[in-house]
């Protein structure tokens, strides 16, 4: 049997390589595939965690981050093209119209 | 070392790797076919906790539908010239991963110091606990609130990434 906590360390490793990704990362594209590394990372500890409770509810709560993961990326994607038809880069230090 | 332990740590070490060379790859489109590998591995891993249904739709969904997006959107956008994970600001970035291993030091040594696992409590729960037939009885019974406003949120999503990727803003 692998103990729970192997499960948990590669979750922590792929939640950090998602932060780090995030803020390190300049094109949009990547900072986003980022941000689902570390959903995924919580989703792996969700899972974990459910089977070795025996506990049905860890899985059902994945099933939800799924579609709303989904849902996410076709929103944020759209969002991306639209800023690139709009400034025609997705580097995200040249997006800067929210400040001013 | 049973086969099960062998799987786990062989999809384990796919995806701690997938993971690193999507951060670090310079090409947008090896970072997506690198986070693709990683989903399917960590589908190998959910299978490792009998989750088979978490295991199939995170291949179905995540691997495929998601990712499918992904590399569309790549391939539709122009591709940018070179941006490394260490490109500009190059202190404030090897900052970054510094501080990224301290936290990653101290998660670890937080899940280290707890109460020492038990293993499975028993195997028939978990096995029984994963099957479709299962986790479809509780979304059609405990969960079918949520159920239906998930299926609401995805079509309000679809149509709000039609109407945002199809016109120019002003």
């Amino acid at each position: 049997m692998i103990p729970v906590e192997h499960y948990l360390f590669l979750s922590a490793f792929m939640f950090i390589t998602g932060v780090i990704g995030v803020v390190t990362r300049r094109n949009a594209i990547v900072v986003f595939m980022s941000i689902e590394l570390m959903l995924n990372s919580a989703n792996l500890t969700f899972v974990a965690f459910s089977s070795y409770l025996g506990n049905i509810t860890g899985q059902l709560v994945v099933f939800f981050v799924m579609a709303v993961a989904a849902a996410e990326a076709a929103v944020g994607l759209a969002i991306i093209i639209a800023i690139f038809r709009n400034k025609l880069t997705v580097n995200l230090d040249e997006i800067n119209i929210l400040k001013w | 070392m049973n086969l099960e332990s062998v799987l786990f740590y062989v999809f384990a070490a796919v995806s701690v790797a997938a993971s690193i060379f999507v951060v670090s790859s310079k090409s947008p489109v090896i970072s997506a076919l690198s986070l693709i590998v990683n989903f399917a591995s960590l589908a190998g891993v959910y299978l490792t906790l009998y989750a088979q249904f978490i295991a199939v739709v995170q291949v179905i969904v995540y691997a495929g539908a998601i990712m499918v997006l992904f590399l569309f959107v790549i391939m539709l956008i122009k591709p940018e010239s070179d941006l490394g994970i260490l490109h500009g600001h190059k202190p404030f970035k090897l900052l970054t991963i510094t501080v990224g291993l301290i936290v990653l030091a101290q998660l670890i040594f937080i899940i280290v110091s707890g109460k020492p696992s038990t293993t499975l409590t028993g195997n028939s729960a978990s096995v029984e606990i994963g099957t479709v037939e299962k986790i479809g009885w509780e979304l059609m019974t405990n969960y079918l609130l949520p159920f239906e406003a998930i299926g609401f949120l995805l079509l309000a999503a679809s149509i709000g990434a039609m109407v945002l990727a199809k016109k120019k803003f002003e």
